[in-house]
């Protein structure tokens, strides 16, 4: 029978059918970070539970850590306590930690894939809701709760209800300026925030076969702004060649196996989908977000939308609200929106391939006056990869800082902020309010864009770079 | 965790869609406080001014809906980070009970685990009863029952997964219950071993 590759990596990881339609999973791959990682510990550990498989959970220090150049801990006591609570308690259940210290240490969704954790086929993970991530290498991966993180410490397992499937079909191929996150925004713009909700998706068609790797994770990265837990891409050789020579993946012999099982993990031909969407990928233009949902996504050369025009009435509420607190006003022309700063980073964006995007629009080039540039590398990997092609000199020369890696000013945890009323092109993946700060407003967009925007001073894409002789 | 059977009282209605997990408990209060300090944090951009005063204008802050145990939310409530402490926040401030058209995947299950519950009705069904509830009558979930009601509106039934629905009604502890399977989990992990070693061979 025809299945689907969420069939046949669900069937392959049930330990249990449960009561109520409900199955215990497997998990292959635990991730974990320090700001849900130290009170799930702690749970086990007040119930004096053992962690079940140590050895299939990775730590790594990314939310609250400090991204100042050649800073250690946290930026504040709180911060360096709860870094140095994640240390202690996981040398106390041997859970492997990549420490500040540690050349392998970054953010968990850019770390899994660059050290071959998250494998094809694999259940990943992690108590943080960009895990779909990894769904990029045909993986079946999702964010979790402390409870369920907990759960899985004690028991290696999860408890699941099988979601539906969904495919998205970009057809086509996109134009050469396109981004994986113009893509994707494209699409959320499209579909809205809710529609993936309750399915599993998985995404399929010429153009996403084009992207590389770290375009599929930047795709996959948003599947949660989509509402879906998980998104999927069948893996190819284009997988297997990233994977081949990473730290924690099968070598030689043994890669040649793994590979053989994962050409069978693709859907068959004829899989039934519960539901099936087709995308135009010739029509997607550079695309930003204007309001607080990823969902209030338009092409950069549209204008602001009118809630009176471009709305069902159902949405119009939210649209005024949203254009209320992003002070804009319907109509305007999206390049006329002055911007204050620019963060390049996050795990949506900041592997060397968005860090190469960005440098490339800015060499030669300088962020306009009274504007501030902010790039955060994923991991120390791709800081020092990007460090060994000069990367970090374009941008410092171009008036960017280059810091140390984090999840720094996507999420603000560690005090990385944008001020209040401060207006910040970002490439990370959530534009709800105050999400960068009490305040802030957040316009996303690829590192392109970002890169583009931070030298106009407004936000804009590349080619209009010239247009206004910059 | 506290069983859900039934849960009666005051229910406020905030009918946006799309709130986020971010909305209702911000990530300063959960690097920096602990469980059990949240609840006079959910929903604080809303609740508190810019000087941290009550803003008057939100409905939390306003009688009889401090003392809301349900709220009557919009579309895809919850939706965005995986964060727990949302529902935490939620249930601190008193909460037990979530009715909207439609949730984030991640919070509804986080819900489950808190002894929370999340109904799903239809939209049309959301907007009568928050008609209804804005004049502070009483609303009653029921769980066993599978009902919705309050004076003015003819019974609501919801559905839930029968799993998660016996889990709120016993409060149960899903940790012990999956520890009784661990002879299953043991011999998958075996059997795993010689099908897919590259899961294992992490040395």
């Amino acid at each position: 029978m025809a299945s689907t590759m969420l069939d046949k990596i669900w069937d392959a990881h049930v330990v249990a059918q449960l009561p109520g339609d409900v199955s215990l999973l497997h998990v292959d791959r635990h991730l974990m970070h320090e700001l849900t990682g130290v009170e799930a510990l702690r749970n086990v550990a007040r119930r004096n539970l053992p962690v079940h498989s140590a050895a299939l959970t990775f730590a790594t220090l990314d939310h609250v850590t400090s991204t100042r150049p050649l800073a250690r801990d946290g930026d504040e006591p709180w911060s360096t306590r709860m870094i140095q609570a994640m240390r202690t308690q996981t040398t106390e259940h041997d859970i492997r930690l990549f420490d500040v210290d540690d050349g392998r240490k970054g953010i968990v969704h850019v770390i899994g894939p660059e050290l071959g954790l998250t494998l094809p086929g694999f259940t990943v993970v992690c108590g943080d809701s960009h895990t779909c991530t990894h769904g990029a290498f045909g993986a079946l991966a999702w964010g979790i709760g402390s409870s369920e993180v907990t759960h899985v410490l004690a028991t290696q397992t999860v408890r699941q209800r099988r979601p539906k499937t969904m495919r998205i079909n970009f057809h086509g191929a996109v134009s050469d300026d396109i981004t994986a996150k113009d893509m994707i925004l494209h699409l959320i713009g499209k579909l809205g925030a809710a529609a993936g909700t309750g399915f599993a998706v998985e995404y399929a068609g010429p153009a996403i076969r084009a992207l590389d790797m770290e375009g599929r994770m930047t795709l996959c990265n948003l599947s949660i702004e989509l509402g879906a837990r998980q998104g999927m891409i069948a893996p190819d050789d284009v997988t297997f060649k990233y994977i081949e020579g990473r730290e924690f993946a099968p070598q030689g012999a043994a890669l040649a196996r793994a590979i053989d099982a994962w050409r069978k993990l693709p859907s068959n031909e004829g899989a039934h989908f519960d539901h099936e969407v087709d995308i135009d990928s010739t029509a997607i233009r550079p695309t930003v977000t204007w309001g607080v949902s990823p969902e209030h996504a338009t092409a950069i050369d549209a204008c602001v939308p009118d809630p009176d025009r471009d709305c069902g009435l159902d949405r119009r509420d939210a649209w005024r609200g949203a254009l209320d607190y992003m002070r804009l006003t319907p109509g305007q022309p999206i390049n006329s929106i002055a911007i204050d700063r620019v963060f390049i980073g996050s795990c949506t964006n900041s592997r060397l391939s968005d860090l190469r995007e960005a440098a490339k629009v800015l060499r030669g080039r300088h962020i306009a006056a009274g504007r501030q540039g902010w790039v955060v590398p994923g991991s120390l990997q791709v800081k020092r990869a990007a460090e060994r092609e000069g990367l970090d000199r374009i941008f410092v020369d171009a008036g960017f800082e280059w810091r140390e890696p984090g999840c720094s000013m996507c999420v603000g945890a560690n005090g990385d902020m944008v001020a209040p009323g401060q207006r910040c092109v970002s490439t990370s993946n959530r534009n709800f309010i105050g999400r960068q700060g009490p305040g802030a407003l957040t316009h996303l967009a690829s590192p392109a864009i970002a890169a583009a925007s931070a030298v106009a001073g407004y936000l804009v894409a590349p080619y209009m770079l010239q247009e206004r002789g910059l | 965790m506290k069983p859900f059977v039934v849960c009666e009282g005051t229910a406020a209605p905030i009918l946006q869609s799309n709130i986020d997990t971010d909305m209702i408990i911000r990530i300063e209060r959960i690097a920096q406080l602990s469980r059990g300090e949240l609840g006079h944090w959910a929903f604080e951009t809303w609740r508190y001014t810019d000087n941290g005063e009550h803003n008057p204008d939100f409905i939390l802050n306003r009688e009889p809906f401090t003392r809301a145990c349900i709220l009557i939310a919009g579309a895809n409530f919850g939706c965005g980070s995986s964060r727990e402490m949302a529902v935490w926040a939620l249930e601190e401030f008193g909460v037990r009970c979530v009715i909207a058209p439609s949730f984030g995947d991640i919070f509804f299950s986080n819900c489950i685990q808190n002894g929370v519950l999340p109904v799903i009705l239809s939209e049309v069904q959301v907007q009568q009863l928050a008609r209804q509830a804005q004049s502070g009558i009483a609303v009653r979930v029921d769980l066993q029952a599978m009902l919705v009601s309050c004076d003015q509106l003819p019974d609501m039934c919801f559905t839930l997964a029968e799993g998660a629905r016996q889990s709120l009604l016993q409060g149960r502890d899903e940790i012990g219950q999956t520890l009784m399977y661990g002879q299953n989990i043991g011999d998958f992990q075996a059997r795993d071993r010689q099908l897919r070693p590259w899961v294992y061979g992490l040395e």
